[in-house]
C-alpha cells in the first residue's frame, strides 16, 4: 500500500528589508464580514517573481490561485492583469503606490517563488495596504515539495484573508465526497477526496459498493463513512495516508450508518438500526465503550458533536416529523431546538459552536440553513428541487451542500453558499458528486 | 445567481496521493442470489436496472420458471415480491398484509429458500432519515412474515433508504413505485 508523502509545508517570516517595514495591524483595508451587503475590496496580485528557471513554470499558477481563491469568496475583486500599470520584477524593489491607486487596487499582493534543485519550492510574499502606502503586516514565506505548490498558493491566500478580514481561512483545506456516476437506479458510488476547490481529485475506494457521508476526523487523517460491502449499511474507517480501512466494530447484523467523529478524535456517535428501530449510539474508535444514547421507539439520527465535546444535536421524528434536538453528550434527555413549519435534518454543528446548518424540507421545497444552537435566529440561505447535507468550512464562515436535480437524468453537484446567504457557487468536478464534507484547514 | 469557481488557471499536478482502489469482492450475501438472477433477466417492472453494484436485489429478476410454483421467479412475477408504502410511512396497507400473507405461505411451502427484505424510500427525504425509514419499512414486513408463521433465522432485512430507486422520474407516479419493501428470495439459509 503507498502511502501518501506527507507535505512538509515550512512558514517562515521574511528579513524585514527596512525598517519601513513595521508592522501595521490596523488601518483602513478591513473587512467587516459580519456587515450586510459589501463591495468586494478590489486586489491586484501581479505575477509572482520567478527567481530561478525552475520557479517559472510555478509563478504564474501560484498567483492565479491565489486570486482566484479570494475572488471565490466574493468578499474581493480581482483587478486583472492586462489592467495593471506596475509589473514587478523584482520582490525587494519599492512598491510604487500610485501605479496602484491609479487602478484602484486597495490590496497589492507582491510575491516570489524560487525553486531549488532539490525540488524544494520557496514562496515569500508581502501584502500592501495601497492607499495607506504601506505594508500590511509581515512577509512570509512558505517552503515545501513542487508537488505541493497549489497548497501554497493556499496558504498565501489564508493569510491574506485573515489580514484583512481578521478571521481565520478556510482554502488550504481538503473536501471528502461521494462521487457518482451511472443512471440513476443503478449509481455507481466511490468516495473522493479533492481540494476545496474542486482540483486535485483522488478517489479512496473503489465503485463496487454504495458509500454514503464520508466524514473528517478533527485532524483530517481519517475518514468515517458507510459502505454496502457486506450487503448491509456499515460503518468504516478509512486512513486517507495509507488508503487501508476497516469495520468498525459494532455488532455484526446490525445495520450502522451516519456516523461522526467527536472533537477528541476518538469518540464516534452514530446511527443503529434493529428491529426497525434507529437509535443513537457512541463508541471509542476501536470498539470500545459502546453507549446507547437515546432509547424511543422514533427515529433518532444524523447526530453531530458540539466543538467542545459537551452537546449532540441530532434529529428525530418523535414528534411526528423530522425536527433538531440537543442532548448531553452522554443522551438524557434532548430539547427540540426546530420549530418553524416543515421537517428538519440533517443538523451540524459549525466549528465556532454558535451556529447549527440544517437541511429543511418545506413544500415541497428543500433548504439548507442555519439557526443558532438554541433554535432562534433561523435563516434559510438556499432552496432547490433538493438541497441536503450541510458542511462547515473551517472558520465557520461557508457552507458546502449536495444540490440534485430533479428528473431521470437528475445528477447530484456540490455547491458553496457563505451563511449570509450570498455568493452561490458550484464547485467545479467532472461528474456527479454529493455527501461533501470539508477538513479542517490543514497544517 | 450560481457562479462556478474559477477554474485553477494550470493543473500542475504532481501526483503524490495515488489511493489503491483494490478491494475484496463485496456483496457475498448475494452471490447466491445473482446465480439465480442469471437465468431470467425479466423484471416485474419495465425499465428496470439491472441487479446494480451493491445490493439491490429486488430490481432484478428471480430464477427458475414462473410455470413453476416452487420457483424464485414465481414469487417474484406471480404472488409479487413488493409491498407499497404512503409518504413518509411504514404501517402495512390491508393490501399490502393480503400480499404478504402469500408470500409467507410460499415461504412456508418452499422451506429451501431464505429472503433479505429490502427497505425502500423516495427521494423526497434526506440520506439518513431515508435509511431509517428503510429499516422500519423491511421490518415492518419482516414481523408481518414471522406472525404468519415463517422462520426469523429464514429472514433478513436491509435498508436502501433512497439509494436504489426502481422508477427515476422525480413524480408521484414514480415516488409511490419507490417507497416499497421487496422480499428477495435466495437459496439456502441466510446465516
Amino acid at each position: 500500500m503507498k502511502t501518501i508523502q506527507v507535505l512538509g509545508l515550512v512558514l517562515a517570516l521574511i528579513g524585514l528589508p527596512s525598517a519601513t517595514f513595521a508592522q501595521q495591524s490596523s488601518g483602513p483595508l478591513r473587512i467587516e464580514i459580519t456587515d450586510g451587503v459589501i463591495e468586494p475590496l478590489p486586489f491586484a496580485v501581479p505575477d509572482f517573481v520567478a527567481q530561478t528557471p525552475a520557479a517559472q513554470e510555478f509563478a504564474q499558477s501560484i498567483s492565479a490561485v491565489i486570486a482566484s481563491d479570494l475572488a471565490a469568496t466574493g468578499l474581493f475583486r480581482e483587478i486583472p492583469k492586462d489592467a495593471h500599470i506596475a509589473r514587478p520584477t523584482s520582490f525587494d524593489s519599492p512598491v510604487q503606490y500610485s501605479d496602484w491607486k491609479a487602478i484602484n487596487a486597495q490590496a497589492l499582493i507582491k510575491g516570489a517563488v524560487s525553486a531549488g534543485a532539490d525540488g524544494k519550492l520557496v514562496v515569500k510574499f508581502r501584502v500592501f495596504d495601497v492607499f495607506a502606502d504601506a505594508q500590511l503586516g509581515d512577509g512570509l514565506q512558505f517552503g515545501g515539495s513542487t508537488g505541493s505548490w497549489r497548497r501554497m498558493a493556499h496558504k498565501v491566500a489564508d493569510a491574506v484573508y485573515s489580514r484583512i478580514t481578521g478571521e481565520g481561512g478556510y482554502f488550504d483545506s481538503r473536501v471528502v465526497f461521494v462521487s457518482e456516476s451511472g443512471p440513476k437506479n443503478s449509481r455507481l458510488k466511490r468516495l473522493a477526496i479533492m481540494d476545496y476547490d474542486g482540483a486535485n481529485v483522488q478517489f479512496l475506494t473503489d465503485s463496487s459498493s454504495i458509500v454514503l457521508a464520508p466524514r473528517f476526523s478533527p485532524t483530517g487523517d481519517r475518514v468515517l463513512y458507510t459502505s454496502y460491502e457486506t450487503g448491509f449499511p456499515r460503518i468504516y474507517v478509512l486512513d486517507v495516508g495509507t488508503v487501508k480501512r476497516r469495520a468498525l466494530d459494532v455488532q455484526a447484523e446490525a445495520m450502522t450508518f451516519a456516523p461522526r467523529f467527536g472533537p477528541d478524535g476518538r469518540t464516534v456517535v452514530f446511527s443503529l438500526s434493529q428491529g426497525g428501530n434507529t437509535d443513537i449510539y457512541k463508541m471509542d474508535i476501536d470498539g470500545r465503550d459502546a453507549q446507547r444514547l437515546t432509547s424511543t421507539p422514533s427515529i433518532e439520527t444524523a447526530p453531530s458533536f458540539s466543538p467542545d465535546g459537551a452537546r449532540i444535536v441530532f434529529e428525530s421524528d418523535r414528534s411526528g416529523t423530522q425536527q433538531l434536538y440537543v442532548m448531553g453528550a452522554n443522551g438524557g434527555e434532548a430539547t427540540r431546538i426546530s420549530f418553524g413549519k416543515g421537517r428538519y435534518g440533517t443538523p451540524v454543528w459549525s466549528p465556532r459552536g454558535d451556529l447549527v446548518a440544517f437541511t429543511k424540507q418545506a413544500n415541497g421545497r428543500f433548504h439548507i440553513g442555519v439557526m443558532r444552537s438554541d433554535g432562534s435566529e433561523e435563516r434559510l440561505l438556499t432552496a432547490s428541487f433538493l438541497d441536503e447535507g450541510p458542511t462547515w468550512s473551517p472558520n465557520g464562515r461557508v457552507i458546502m451542500f449536495t444540490r440534485e436535480t430533479q428528473g431521470a437524468s437528475g445528477i447530484p453537484a456540490l455547491y458553496s453558499v457563505d451563511i449570509s446567504g450570498r455568493n452561490l457557487r458550484r464547485v467545479p468536478i467532472d461528474g456527479g458528486a454529493s455527501d461533501p464534507a470539508w477538513s479542517p484547514l490543514l497544517k | 445567481m450560481t457562479d462556478a469557481f474559477p477554474k485553477p488557471a494550470r493543473n500542475v499536478t504532481v501526483p503524490e496521493f495515488e489511493p489503491k482502489t483494490t478491494m475484496e469482492k463485496p456483496m457475498k450475501i448475494y452471490s447466491k442470489a445473482i446465480i439465480l438472477v442469471a437465468a431470467l433477466a425479466l423484471s416485474a417492472c419495465s425499465g428496470a436496472g439491472r441487479f446494480g453494484p451493491g445490493g439491490a436485489g429486488g430490481i432484478g429478476g428471480a430464477g427458475g420458471s414462473v410455470s413453476d410454483p416452487a420457483s424464485p421467479a414465481y414469487f417474484q412475477q406471480t404472488i409479487g415480491d413488493r409491498v407499497l408504502f404512503p409518504v413518509d410511512q411504514a404501517t402495512l396497507t390491508a393490501e399490502g398484509r393480503d400480499l404478504l400473507t402469500l408470500q409467507a405461505r410460499w415461504l412456508m411451502t418452499n422451506g429451501d429458500y431464505s429472503a433479505i427484505i429490502e427497505g425502500h424510500a423516495d427521494e423526497q427525504g434526506t440520506r439518513a432519515y431515508n435509511l431509517a425509514l428503510g429499516a422500519r419499512r423491511s421490518n415492518a414486513v419482516h414481523e408481518y412474515l414471522i406472525s404468519q408463521g415463517v422462520s426469523p433465522a429464514r429472514l433478513k432485512t436491509v435498508t436502501f433508504g433512497k439509494e436504489r430507486p426502481i422508477a427515476i422520474c422525480s413524480v408521484e407516479s414514480c415516488y409511490s413505485q419507490n417507497r416499497r419493501a421487496v422480499t428477495v428470495i435466495a437459496a439456502g439459509g441466510t446465516s
